[in-house]
């Protein structure tokens, strides 16, 4: 066979989107009035065409992936990384055929197959047992093979006793298990995995973790799409790049990721959430993120011990009470450094309808030189609304904050302490504690 | 536990992998490109999706008769219902002609594949915008959604169809021999349903305009179907083929003439009625496969 052992080859891949520019302004009454009447046709017209963009007229043309070539040899995993918008979701969408692309081709050999949600088709009315058959049709398992799966998924999600109770009545972990014990008993030649490990708790995304690697193991090729690098360093040893939509790097893993840390500028201090950074459910959004220092500057930047503030702008139609925010913050290397929530403190917010921002003012920490990157978690009575991961957040300097003329290292660990030192020759041993 | 009170993702100790020896070579091979202009529509893909069809279709059933409290009595309820109206309305104020059927067994046997029909047409038009997220996140032959929305209005077809059988046993009207072409109309009706439903659901994800059309298209349709009153009120033999035109009226003649065997000679009406409804069904599946390259971006 001439084709060797490529599993994938991605050839001057792009992906073009259309999004809303301005508004064209009506300039005279009439002017408005035959677009009124022209626009439907014109409408109608565009749509028989096939040209669904140019019917709603939109005009502002946005690559999400331009130019992108690699290949993939069986058996090989491959590790793809880079911020929100990077393009990460929409190489995926492509590979797992769920949206064409506008340039190039893709040469797939082998049976592919994609997970990019956990549970993935479910239905709450419908039982677990029900659920497993039908989410793995949409997987695109055979009734034979899920016959035969079937108890070692039940085992592996561990929902014995709930198997003919109505997925509603399953509380979130236990229908994540069962979504994800579904699918990791797939066994397509090429697996396509995106950000599932976000969810869920740290024993579920460790069970999960440990079935990529038994896949990976294998000899399987596998693409996987993450924000932790610390579990991309671990599955993959390549990974690529993506920044701006374009193939940026593409090597060893751990060069790989040094290169993300390093190189990639952080963009702005506002970051506006589109369509692909949010979870599905849809009943309010977190709209955008402000990043500014305590004087309400603008900033991304911040040295060692400044005061961050985090504005959250958040979107409902329907009155949301009791709202609470979480926010998580996490090293480059993934590592969760600390989470604030409204809900741990206590604090009650207003009812939200429309739109609204809450501020979050972070006090001084002495988080060490690095950048930092977000998760943002809204939500109302318990639940989760949204949930925004990943996000490129701020970024700490090496300052000389001690004024010592010596710089903070990462291998000194993740935060900074102050202690007060002191010196005795000779300091008594004293039985009693000391007098307040 | 939810997010919000997540205390931190766990570093999991996972033995890097090094690169596996070289599996098996696959047979599958798959070349993703930009499409142009019309696309096959790409059955055999579909026929190898038939589980999920099945499984689809079994999900649309299901679901609803665990979410409604009269569960399948509705299939029954709405034509009975409709029978009803019309008999008192039409029937005996209006005392429209009904073929020497009595009236209320001449509507109700073209309520029953009516039903069927709109149904289908209603819940495959809407088909693709209620699975937008399975649109987002998984792939499949796209066309298995509207389909299997049209196949899970034949079991409420079968109910409403059981209660039309006991009427003709009261009325005293037995079957004729003509009652195994059923399935040839039951199918013209499929057919119509998802030619119309492929269009219509392929337009909906684009303007959701779409949605509010239809109950006005279905009210419109009813009427220019021969349901409440006879085609043979149309007495140029000419004029009531291109009346077939309308392929729900070959549909209704049709189970008039199988079932009640009704005197009205309906051979051109339903070939004309065919020959619509097959070109709505290639068109709109043409149309359909040529839009889909859009639902996941524009869902």
């Amino acid at each position: 066979m001439i084709m060797g052992d490529i599993a994938i080859r991605i050839e001057n891949l792009g992906k073009m989107y259309r999004v809303g520019g301005p508004q064209e302004r009506y300039h005279t009454l009439r002017d408005s009035l035959t677009d009124i009447v022209s626009a439907p046709f014109k409408r109608a017209q565009s749509l028989l065409r096939g040209q669904v963009y140019g019917a709603a007229g939109l005009h502002e043309e946005i690559w999400a992936l331009k130019d992108v070539f690699f290949e993939v040899k069986q058996g090989e995993v491959v590790g793809i990384i880079g911020r929100n918008g990077a393009g990460k979701s929409t190489l995926l969408k492509i590979l797992s055929r769920i949206t064409e692309p506008t340039t190039g081709s893709v040469d797939i050999y082998g049976r592919v197959g994609a997970l990019l949600e956990v549970g993935t088709g479910f239905h709450p009315e419908l039982t677990g047992r029900e659920n497993i058959f039908l989410s793995g049709a949409i997987l695109g398992m055979s009734r034979e093979e899920i016959d035969r799966k079937f108890d070692e998924i039940v085992d592996f999600a561990g929902v014995e006793r709930f198997i003919d109770t109505p997925v509603k009545h399953y509380s979130s972990g236990m229908g994540l298990r069962l979504g994800f014990a579904v699918a990791a008993h797939l066994e397509p030649e090429i697996l396509i995995v995106d950000e599932v490990l976000a969810v869920g708790d740290a024993a579920f995304q460790k069970k999960c973790l440990g079935k990529m690697d038994e896949v990976a193991g294998e000899g399987r090729t596998v693409l996987f799409v993450s924000h932790n690098m610390a579990a991309v360093s671990n599955l993959c040893s390549r990974s690529v790049l993506l920044s701006a939509g374009h193939l940026i790097f593409d090597g060893d893993s751990e060069v790989t990721i040094d290169h993300y840390l390093n190189g990639e500028q952080i963009a702005s201090a506002l970051t506006i959430f589109d369509e692909s950074d949010h979870n599905d459910q849809r009943e309010a959004l977190i709209t955008h993120l402000q990043i500014r220092d305590t004087h309400r500057v603008e900033k991304l930047t911040f040295s060692i011990g400044e005061p961050i503030r985090l504005e959250i702008g958040i979107y409902s139609d329907n009155a949301i009470s009791d709202p609470q925010l979480g926010i998580g913050v996490d090293n480059a290397l993934g590592q969760r450094i600390f989470t604030v929530s409204t809900r741990i403190q206590d604090i009650s917010l207003p009812s939200i309808q429309g739109s609204a921002t809450i501020v979050c003012e972070l006090p001084v920490m002495m988080l060490a030189p690095g950048r930092y990157m977000l998760k943002l978690a809204f939500g109302a009575h318990l639940e989760d609304l949204d949930v925004i991961t990943g996000i490129a957040g701020f970024e700490v300097l090496a300052t000389d904050y001690f004024g010592s003329g010596r710089l903070f290292d990462a291998r000194q660990g993740v935060i900074y302490v102050t202690p007060t030192w002191s010196f005795h020759q000779n300091l008594e041993i004293v039985d009693e504690p000391a007098q307040h | 536990m939810s997010v919000i009170d997540e205390t931190g993702l766990e570093n999991t100790k996972a033995t890097k992998i090094e690169q596996a020896a070289t599996g098996p070579i696959s047979q599958y091979h798959l070349r993703i490109e930009p499409s142009k202009g019309w696309v096959s529509l790409k059955l055999r893909e579909l026929w190898e999706y038939r589980e999920l069809l099945y499984f689809l279709t079994w999900r649309d059933i299901k679901v609803r008769y665990k979410q409604t409290v009269l569960g399948a009595t509705w299939a029954i309820i709405q034509p009975l219902m409709t029978m009803v109206v019309f008999s008192l309305f039409f029937g005996n104020l209006a005392k429209i002609p009904s073929d020497g059927i009595p009236y209320p067994i001449f509507s109700y046997a073209a309520l029953v594949p009516w039903t069927f029909f709109a149904y289908g047409l209603q819940q495959s038009s809407n088909s693709l915008v209620m699975s937008a997220n399975l649109l987002k996140k998984i792939y499949f032959p796209r066309l298995v959604i509207p389909i299997s929305s049209v196949l899970s209005g034949v079991v409420d077809f079968m109910l409403a169809f059981l209660i039309l059988l006991i009427m003709m046993l009261a009325y005293g009207i037995a079957p004729t021999i003509n009652i195994l072409f059923l399935p040839l109309f039951l199918l013209l009706a499929f057919t119509t349903s998802l030619g119309v439903g492929m269009w219509l659901s392929a337009m909906n994800v684009q303007f959701r305009d779409v949605k509010y059309t239809i109950p006005f298209i279905t009210q419109f349709w009813m009427f220019a179907t021969p349901i409440a009153y006879p085609s043979s009120l149309i007495e140029n033999a000419l004029l009531r083929t291109i009346y077939g035109i309308n392929p729900m009226t070959g549909v209704i003649e049709g189970f008039r003439w199988a079932l009640l065997k009704t005197d009205t000679a309906p051979r051109s009406i339903i070939i004309v009625s065919s020959l619509t409804a097959v070109l709505l069904l290639i068109s709109g599946a043409f149309y359909f496969r040529r839009m889909e390259k859009t639902f996941a971006d524009v869902v």
